[in-house]
């Protein structure tokens, strides 16, 4: 039993570092460590440095032009990467769609789709939800139906995140209405943005953020070659894809690079003389944070031990989503907290790419109440934190 | 990075658990509790013979060489066991002190007789007063001639009453909470001066507040080298506050299996209690509580395995994690359970019981997490 990185992990390490430090666009790390918000231009071009070195495909076989990597090299990437700071990778292509089409597609979609998710060329976005279908996906009623060798789609999918940016969504929809069971007769339809009869409109979020979409189809028609896989299986492909990044779910490698950010911002309030009247109550929470964390790396370390040698993911596994959102939504917390007054400003535009009026917060305190704000979305989305103990309970608890 | 068992931890691991499951039943458990006896003697010849008490011992005193790693293996079973045999107290705790000492012929003493399960020492670390603080030391050994003679009171000494020898920390200089001039000696129970209160701890479990009077031992009996004993009983501690820790995790693994079997065979309103989403979601609580407070036991165990110099914080953050989690997990426990949760004789309520005495022991939460503060 052991923890320790082997001779040629720790050269991978140094090769993931050293790229992060000059390689990587700089002016990305720069900006972020000026707390300035990522625009559609700085994710792009972040990920296209990846794809350049070859490290989109994180987690991608080799034969689709993946890394191939060992989840221990895994690990050591995203804790580099965390520790860069660098704006997150989109998940729709490069961590959704493209394992869905290199596993399920046939050669032709393999071919036309993913080169493009790859060079981050072509942005992707997720249709899952919809306005009556929730936690409860499988009540969707987006219908696809198959007139010649197109089909035809109507409805509507909400919470549809950058979606303003996308030029292509994968969706689920209802290709059959008589089945059994309602997670049969769902198919996996892959569309264009700018096909007839898409409307996209925009949702506010309590932060007053444009990130999600509401994204209407009337009488959208795609070829019938854009369905992936069989039609009426949609469902597995779809549980397939919430289920496979599991490399990253917990997101415990940005949890800490966070709650190191946290500490050096309470130190220099410390040194100016601004730190919190009840500091070592503060510090207690933030132990105690850093604790659960420490606890959630092993949790995954132990999922990623037991994946490498050919074992399914241990029961461990299940609890990463709970407590990953967990502690980042403790995270966000502890940060408008020691803001202060710092945190009641709202000057997003003010770290907005672009932005050229004056300069109210020095320090990102601003942003803190907002991003505590949207990020209660984390124990809501990708099957709420309550679905998931239901699915604990079930499948592993076996209650 | 690996996780696996080495052939020889996986064949212990088994061996611990196939004689939990097959010859430690809770009802002889409970038998044993009920006598005057503080533990089964026949069952503590049982553990030698199984080799459990020569684990921690170094090969070069005949022993296993066990590491914590391995600790960390039989403690899980003891805890989901039950067990109420003075493992922690002999030989964690006293053993703990006795093996890293320099003094080669006490060794050679008393670590044959501790693995064959002859002597049952207990470690006398503890005072009124002290709490957790290892360095609060007001019993005092004076130097007479080539003699010490001790004078004072240890509170608590787990397996303290039945002991035939104690290890205990005196003070040979300096001020009562100064980490220097502290002295571990080792004491044969019967000598003249001392005397023992005996009482049965919450749990069910013995031990003893024990008053030394005048007690003259010789200066062969010093387990440390005079004034520097603090290192060995932290050493000590450590091991025995990881020890604990995979105690609690057996205990959460028991409450948390035997509280989804309740529940499913309750029936209330026509239906399993199990079938309640509230109950579900409290068992599913339950569960990661565990299976996070395991993930900080194999981080502790593999950091002091590999002599980390963040072991400590590691086992500190550990005892803090476990002590909460553990204690609200009993809590729980008792609660799904209902009525039989609180009747004495039913498991839950002695796991319950156990893991509360396990969050005090060594330091609770709070004091561990202000541990783990200073520490990083």
């Amino acid at each position: 039993m052991n923890v320790n990185f082997s001779p040629e992990e720790l050269v991978f390490q140094d090769e993931v570092r050293a790229f992060f430090a000059e390689e990587y666009p700089q002016d990305i790390l720069e900006g972020r460590r000026k707390s300035m918000l990522a625009s559609r231009d700085i994710y792009i071009r972040g990920q296209q440095a990846l794809h350049t070195k070859g490290w989109a495909g994180i987690n991608w076989p080799v034969e689709y032009g993946g890394t191939g990597w060992s989840v221990t090299q895994k690990y050591i990437f995203f804790n580099e990467f965390a520790a860069a700071d660098c704006p997150t990778i989109i998940p729709f292509g490069l961590g959704m769609v493209g394992p869905v089409i290199y596993t399920y597609g046939t050669e032709e979609q393999k071919e036309k789709f993913l080169p493009d998710i790859l060079s981050s060329s072509v942005w992707w976005c997720q249709g899952y939800s919809e306005p009556g279908a929730g936690s409860d996906l499988a009540s969707l009623k987006t219908r696809a139906d198959l007139d010649g060798d197109e089909y035809v789609i109507n409805g509507t999918k909400t919470w549809t995140t950058l979606a303003q940016h996308a030029d292509w969504i994968f969706i689920l929809a209802r290709t059959n209405s008589d089945v059994a069971r309602k997670q049969e007769g769902i198919s996996f339809l892959l569309v264009k943005m700018d096909a007839p009869g898409i409307t996209v409109t925009p949702i506010y979020t309590l932060d007053g953020d444009h990130e999600i979409n509401q994204v209407f189809f009337d009488n959208v028609r795609i070829p019938a070659d854009q369905l992936i896989g069989e039609e009426g299986k949609g469902w597995t492909y779809g549980k397939f894809l919430l289920t496979h990044e599991r490399a990253n779910i917990a997101g415990v490698a940005l949890s800490k690079q966070r709650l190191r950010k946290l500490k050096k911002k309470l130190a220099s309030y410390e040194q100016q003389g601004q730190a919190p009247a009840d500091v070592e109550s503060f510090r207690r929470k933030m132990a105690e944070v850093e604790i659960q964390l420490s606890a959630l790396e092993y949790t995954e370390l132990r999922t990623l031990a037991s994946v490498s040698t050919g074992k399914a993911p241990g029961p461990e596994s299940s609890i990463l989503k709970i407590k990953g959102t967990e502690m980042q939504q403790a995270i966000d917390n502890l940060f408008f907290e020691l803001s202060a007054y710092g945190a009641l400003p709202n000057l997003r535009a003010q770290y907005e790419a672009g932005y050229d009026g004056d300069i109210v917060d020095d320090d990102g305190s601003s942003l803190t109440a907002l991003r505590y704000f949207n990020f209660r979305k984390a124990s809501i989305y990708g099957g709420s934190n309550e679905i998931q103990k239901n699915i604990i309970a079930k499948a592993v608890l076996r209650i | 990075m690996d996780f696996s068992l080495s052939d020889e931890q996986a064949m212990l691991k088994e061996s611990v658990v196939q004689y939990i499951d097959k010859s430690y039943g809770f009802e002889q458990r409970m038998q044993v509790v009920a006598s005057s006896a503080p533990y089964s003697a026949e069952k503590w010849a049982e553990f030698a013979d199984l080799g459990w008490l020569s684990l921690p011992f170094s090969t070069d005193d005949d022993g296993f060489d066990g590491g914590a790693v391995e600790l960390m293996l039989i403690m899980q079973e003891l805890g989901r066991g039950l067990v109420i045999e003075p493992y922690l107290a002999a030989v964690v705790l006293a053993g703990g002190c006795i093996k890293r000492s320099g003094n080669v012929a006490l060794r050679k003493l008393l670590l044959p007789a501790i693995m064959s399960g002859e002597s049952v020492p207990a470690l006398a670390y503890a005072e009124r007063g002290s709490r957790y603080t290892l360095n609060h030391v007001g019993v005092t050994a004076v130097a007479d001639g080539e003699d010490f003679v001790i004078n004072g009171e240890k509170f608590v000494v787990l397996n303290g009453g039945t002991a035939d020898q104690i290890v205990l920390s005196a003070r040979t200089s300096g001020a009562t909470t100064d980490d220097d001039g502290i002295t571990l000696f080792c004491v044969c129970a019967d000598v003249a001066g001392i005397e023992r209160q005996g009482f049965v701890t919450v749990d069910g479990a013995h031990a003893a507040n024990i008053t030394f009077d005048n007690v003259r031992i010789g200066k062969a009996d010093a387990v440390s080298e005079i004034g520097l004993g603090l290192g060995i009983l932290e050493a000590a501690i450590l091991d025995a506050t990881l020890a604990v820790s995979a105690e609690a995790v057996g205990i959460m693994e028991a409450l948390t299996t035997k509280t989804i079997e309740y529940t499913r065979n309750r029936q209330q309103f026509g239906v399993p209690l199990s079938s309640f989403q509230a109950l579900q979601h409290r068992m599913v609580d339950m569960f990661m509580e565990l299976e996070q407070s395991r993930s900080l036991l194999l981080r502790a165990a593999i950091m002091l395995d590999e002599d980390s110099p963040d072991a400590a914080a590691a086992v500190a953050s550990l005892k803090y994690y476990v002590g909460t989690a553990g204690r609200k997990l009993g809590e729980e426990a008792v609660q799904l359970h209902g009525g039989m949760g609180v009747s004495n004789e039913v498991d839950i309520a002695h796991l319950f019981k156990r893991i509360t005495v396990i969050d005090t022991l060594f330091g609770n939460s709070d004091y561990q997490l202000h541990r783990y503060i200073q520490s990083s």
